[in-house]
């Protein structure tokens, strides 16, 4: 297995990755409470959109909708931890679930009736929004006013009930963007993996070859949303608070699409590139602000904007094959 | 509930519902011409309003009066951003122009929220309290002269692609651009004409919704969606189609707003969207399957 996936990467590669890899395991000793919070949100970031990758990057369904799976990650899991006392790994086991039949609901709507681009990603945003005002009227995760876990002093970090510092959800994200990384390298060696590159590329030729295109649509969504539910539970566990304004949200949505659009389309570490480099120009550009004693909300969002579109406009197909064919690398991560 | 509760809020529904039809006109004729999906539709359209809402504040000009300066400078902004940014894009693939246009609608929501923060605001013309009585029908003054006023900018609109020689021009090149070209138009001109005219059409509406609804900034994407919604039902590519959407959905949006809460009623709409992606695709007015 171990074998079959460092197969082809050439040694210089696996040592970078490891060098990379050891930076982050060591990162929370050396990293303030500051520091460690934009880590944990670099790697949510990574992690929810290398989820979100599988099904633009490899298949070529375009998502806006993504907080959707997110949300219902989160407010499955948070409620059974608040009404039954149910910990979040067991609650991942419905949650998962849950949100991959949302993802299943939208995918057979959409593919069985060739519900395809445009058409496809305003689905996937009015699903998002219908769940976001479904939300604000279920009185029994709370509705507007939100979804409270309790929060008390903890001693020791309690990793069954996802209790504790944020330095335990910092390996918690780091293990699963690794599993994630490893798992889509996989997905894309595989068979179903050249599928999805061919129904991406001409679905009309895929079909012709015999591809059974429906089935792998589907499937990608489902992998898809159940990834991004586990980024909702970590998502509900980490701030201990949920309101369907919020986590429903299409500006969640775009959050998501950002990092793997900006750091390359349909590539392993175009997620991972793309959530550290919004993240930290985001933060330096919050502290200029400070610095500069401006303080005016939407100047963070409006730079992510600015960023968006002079990706789109200079590297429309991201920072990381851009990077490739800048340091001569070839474009095979 | 006694019946005429009903039917006036009916009537109210449907007279939204047309100002909400020219709104997606603006999103039909653009996509049926450039071929292009607006994803900064709403948001252009709260430009409009807080223009209107800036012009009323400050100078007391009434934003039905203020319709056709309001509606030029969306046209001018929508000209531009077509001819300076999005004709680069015609050729890319479809997932790099929706995200350069969402990029447009993620800076426009947040130039808006800095300039103007992030406070809802409305304007008190001095018919805003009016109404019309018909017997046991009462209409608002203001709904009643928004819709009157949707009815005219959508009948100029048909007009103009009808029987103008340039509205002629733009249907070519919605028709087959690469016969447009070889008869020698100006596509790249016409695309950004085209653009104007469909931002010019939510400037106009967002001058009349202003008189209807509160704006925020936030409440752009929101507008988007339902843009998209009524493009969908009434059929993509059909100018009826736009405006018969329009009146459907703002019937059910009052009808539901009544029997339910009003702050539910998108939910119905929604509902709606996949009802229609279900059971006709290519929407009421729509010729083609999609």
């Amino acid at each position: 297995m171990i074998a079959r996936l460092v197969e082809g990467v050439r040694p210089r590669a696996l040592i970078a990755l490891a060098v990379l890899l050891v930076l982050f395991v060591a990162a929370p000793f050396v990293a303030g409470d500051y520091l460690l919070t934009v880590l944990i949100l670099i790697l949510y970031f990574a992690f929810a959109g290398q989820a979100w990758n599988i099904m633009m990057g490899f298949a070529g369904q375009l998502s806006l909708g993504h907080a959707l799976y997110v949300g219902l990650g989160a407010y499955t899991a948070a409620a059974l931890f608040v009404h039954f006392g149910i910990g979040p790994w067991l609650g991942l086991l419905v949650a998962v679930p849950v949100a991959a039949a949302a993802g299943a609901f939208i995918g057979f709507l959409a593919f069985r009736f060739r519900v395809a681009g445009a058409y496809f990603a305003i689905l996937t945003i009015a699903v998002a929004e219908f769940a976001r005002v479904g939300f604000e009227h279920l009185n029994w995760t709370g509705a507007t006013a939100g979804l409270f876990l309790p929060v008390t002093q903890y001693r020791h970090n309690d990793l069954w009930n996802l209790r504790g510092h944020p330095v335990m959800f910092y390996y918690i994200l780091l293990g699963a963007t690794v599993l994630a990384f490893v798992a889509c390298r996989a997905l894309l060696q595989s068979r179903m993996g050249y599928f999805w590159l061919a129904i991406r590329e001409d679905e009309e030729a895929a079909r012709a070859v015999g591809i059974d295109t429906f089935r792998y649509k589907m499937i990608a969504v489902v992998i898809s949303a159940g990834m991004t539910a586990f980024a909702g539970v970590i998502f509900a566990f980490y701030y201990n608070n949920l309101f369907p304004e919020q986590v429903f949200n299409i500006s969640q949505s775009i959050l998501i699409v950002l990092a793997p659009f900006v750091g390359g389309l349909g590539t392993l570490f175009g997620p991972i590139l793309g959530a550290f480099l919004l993240e930290t120009i985001a933060e330096g550009m919050r502290i200029l602000l400070a610095l500069c004693g401006i303080d005016l909300p939407g100047t963070n969002q409006l730079f992510f904007g600015v960023v968006l579109l002079a990706v789109v406009v200079a590297v429309p197909e991201g920072v990381w094959p851009w990077l490739c064919s800048r340091i001569g690398l070839e474009q095979k991560p | 509930m006694a019946a005429e509760v009903y039917l006036n809020v009916a009537v109210g529904g449907v007279l939204t519902g047309l100002v909400y039809g020219l709104m997606a006109l603006g999103l039909s004729v653009i996509f049926g011409v450039v071929r292009v999906v607006n994803f900064a539709h709403g948001e252009m359209m709260t430009i409009a309003m807080y223009i209107a809402l800036t012009l009323f504040t400050v100078f007391h000009l009434d934003p039905l009066v203020m319709l056709v300066p309001v509606a030029a400078v969306l046209f001018a902004l929508g000209y531009a951003l077509q001819a300076g940014l999005i004709n680069i894009f015609i050729t890319r693939p479809e997932h790099s122009q929706f995200l350069l246009l969402i990029a447009i609608a993620i800076i426009i929501v947040n130039m808006l929220l800095i300039i103007f923060g992030p406070d809802s605001q409305n304007v008190q013309t001095a018919y805003a309290y009016e109404s019309f009585k018909f017997g046991e029908l009462i209409v608002d003054a203001t709904k009643l002269y928004a819709a009157s006023t949707a009815i005219v900018v959508a009948g100029a609109l048909f007009g103009f692609f009808r029987y103008t020689p340039l509205g002629t021009a733009i249907r070519a090149c919605a028709d087959n651009q690469t016969g447009a070209v070889v008869v020698g138009l100006n596509v790249k001109r016409l695309y950004a004409l085209t653009f104007g005219i469909g931002a010019a059409c939510v400037g106009a509406a967002g001058c009349m919704l202003l008189l209807i609804f509160d704006v925020t900034p936030s409440v752009g994407p929101a507008y988007t969606l339902l843009a998209f919604v009524i493009v969908i039902t009434g059929g993509l590519g059909s100018m009826a189609g736009a405006i018969v959407g329009g009146v459907l959905i703002g019937l059910i949006e009052a009808i539901a707003g009544l029997l339910f809460t009003p702050s539910a009623k998108s939910m119905f709409v929604f509902a709606i969207l996949v009802l229609v992606l279900l059971v006709r695709p290519q929407g009421i007015m729509g010729q083609r399957a999609v």
